[in-house]
């Protein structure tokens, strides 16, 4: 037990800040993605309702792709792929020159182009959740196309996605652990690392699931908050 | 403010939805497009507000040619069918929003004063804090009425705004909404295809089918002088009675009908029931009861003639009548229409 206390401590002799560091990349990257996976979302939704047939096939084409690939395999394409890409065309200009992408930005523009591609989903079932008669109950009032979509639809549309974005935003926080496998030091490597080095995989990964319940709990809570306050123009049930 | 449809035109891919529609709508006029499901009534309403314009022909807002006006700058209160009520506000939210968004800016204590006003004038105050989820279809509808009417609008327009409530909440309704008119001197155009509603309204009916205006006149015009069959029957229950004219008369089921202005040829007699008449003794046309049916207001009788045609009669309820009595139906007022 005191050997267990002394490596989950702070400070030299435990691991209790390499994996606080951890939890602090896992929070980050997810917070990060969530409003780039969100406004992609959305703009992507807009175009799949588009008149306009090129940016409805594009949109689709987007999220065929990247709701068939695997989150890991999309990793890679970023991380690897963008960095060979960016890699070739400095090279044209500066021969010699070397440019690596970050792997915070890499995972953050992976995990957000798959989270955009569910989230779009979601947003398009929102949309056609609205009436045609909430549109028109904005515009007979004096409203623009873009007062309408701010002040009538989005509200709505918030409290429709609403559910299908929280379950979508605890599969982003659990997908962050791939991060770790293009070096950055999320939740999943810190306890990778500590459990190697201490021989001791149960406790490091068992601290690690307990890690991403408790976060999955907080979320839980503040998106049930979130969607009471969303709901409360709601008949009592 | 007074409103004009030219010759309008509305073509949805390939059905012609309105043929050529004109109408005009005098100042502070309570006017009822009235017509069966698809004759165009709520395309011609929607045209009027500009949530779709029309291909042809123009509409006029007083001198003003509103055709490519789009609907957020016509000037138009428009209440929906399903009220359309924005469930993420409150009443007072609802009624509030249109002026808070407007271009002409009112401080928040003045716009306040006018939700109160609204909301007194439509029967809901002490209502302004709920959400339309938490009050009634008729409550709703109020408050759809009170929003349009928020917006200091020139024309309300009005899209079968009872037709989601049940009768009785429909005839008070009916009757406040009337109430409503006659203390602002509103122009109101509305859509319905309840007849009562119609003609318990409005100043002026106008009657559609398949996109054209078959009729239009005050409630009574339509009503003792029907242009065509087609009105007689829609504006209520109807006998029809086959028979012949000839130089100015028609012959029905053995009794003889002025026909002024018929041509000669097979014609239809047409009476609403409450414009016949029962009796055992005398003219008429003789029938036998084959029915009784008890009603609040009175008896009606249902009889078939020798001809076999069943006519429906409405008698006082106190009328000694039986199924199976013969006697003779009294045709007090009738129209002859060409069949």
């Amino acid at each position: 037990m005191e050997r267990t206390l002394t490596l989950l401590s702070f400070g030299a002799e435990g691991w209790g800040d390499e994996i606080a560091a951890g939890v602090l990349v896992t929070v980050s990257l997810a917070l990060a993605t969530l409003p780039l996976g969100l406004a992609a979302g959305f703009m992507i939704a807009l175009a799949k309702q588009s008149e306009e047939r090129s940016l409805r096939l594009a949109a689709n084409v987007y999220t065929t792709i990247f709701r068939g690939l695997p989150e890991l395999l999309t990793l890679f394409l970023v991380f690897y792929g963008v960095q060979l890409g960016v890699q070739r065309v400095v090279a044209l200009f500066s021969p010699g020159t070397s440019i690596e992408i970050n792997a915070f930005v890499a995972g953050m523009v992976a995990l957000g182009v798959v989270f955009s591609s569910y989230a779009s989903e979601v947003f398009l079932s929102a949309f056609r959740a609205i009436p045609r008669g909430q549109y028109e109950g904005g515009y007979a009032i004096g409203l623009s196309n873009w007062q309408t979509m701010r002040l009538v639809v989005l509200p709505q549309l918030v409290r429709i996605a609403l559910p299908g974005l929280s379950n979508l935003w605890l599969i982003l926080l659990k997908d962050t652990a791939l991060v770790s496998v293009i070096g950055l030091s999320d939740i999943i490597r810190q306890a990778g690392i500590a459990a190697r080095v201490t021989k001791e995989a149960f406790l490091f990964f068992g601290i690690a699931c307990v890690l991403y319940l408790v976060l999955a709990i907080i979320s839980s809570i503040a998106f049930g908050a979130i969607e009471r306050w969303t709901g409360r123009s709601e008949p009592a049930r | 403010m007074k409103i004009i449809l030219d010759n309008v035109i509305k073509t949805f891919d390939t059905f012609r939805a309105v043929h050529g529609v004109s109408l005009e709508i005098g100042s502070g006029e309570l006017v009822a497009l009235l017509g069966p499901s698809g004759s165009g009534k709520t395309t011609i309403l929607r045209m009027v507000a500009g949530l779709e314009y029309a291909d042809g022909g123009a509409i006029y807002f007083g001198d003003e040619d509103a055709t490519e006006i789009p609907v957020r700058q016509r000037g138009v209160g428009f209440v929906f069918q399903h009220y359309a009520l924005f469930p993420h506000m409150t009443v007072g939210e609802n009624v509030a929003f249109g002026m808070k968004v407007s271009k002409v800016r009112r401080a928040k204590p003045e716009i306040d004063a006018r939700v109160e006003e609204l909301l007194r004038l439509v029967k809901l105050d002490g209502l302004g804090n709920r959400f339309p989820t938490q009050i009634s279809g008729g409550q709703r509808q109020r408050v759809a009425l009170a929003r349009a009417l928020a917006v200091d609008p020139k024309v309300l327009l009005l899209d079968e705004p009872f037709g989601a409530l049940d009768a009785n909440v429909r005839r008070d309704l009916r009757r406040w909404l009337r109430e409503i008119h006659d203390e602002l001197g509103i122009t109101t155009l509305f859509v319905t295809h309840d007849q009562e509603e119609a003609l318990d309204l409005a100043d002026r009916v106008v009657i559609l089918d398949q996109g054209r205006i078959v009729q239009q006149g005050t409630p009574e015009d339509v009503c003792r002088r029907p242009d065509s069959a087609f009105v007689m029957k829609f504006l209520g229950d109807t006998n029809r009675l086959p028979g012949t004219a000839s130089g100015g008369r028609a012959v029905i089921a053995g009794a003889s009908f002025d026909a002024q202005g018929v041509a000669d040829g097979p014609v239809e007699l047409l009476a609403r029931p409450g414009d016949l008449g029962w009796q055992t003794d005398g003219g008429g046309i003789p029938a036998q009861v084959t029915r009784v049916i008890d009603r609040p207001e009175g008896r009606r009788v249902l009889a078939r003639t020798e001809g076999g045609e069943v006519v429906e009669l409405d008698v006082a309820a106190d009328t000694k009548i039986a199924a199976n009595d013969r006697g003779f139906i009294q045709v007090l007022r009738c129209n002859v229409f060409a069949a």
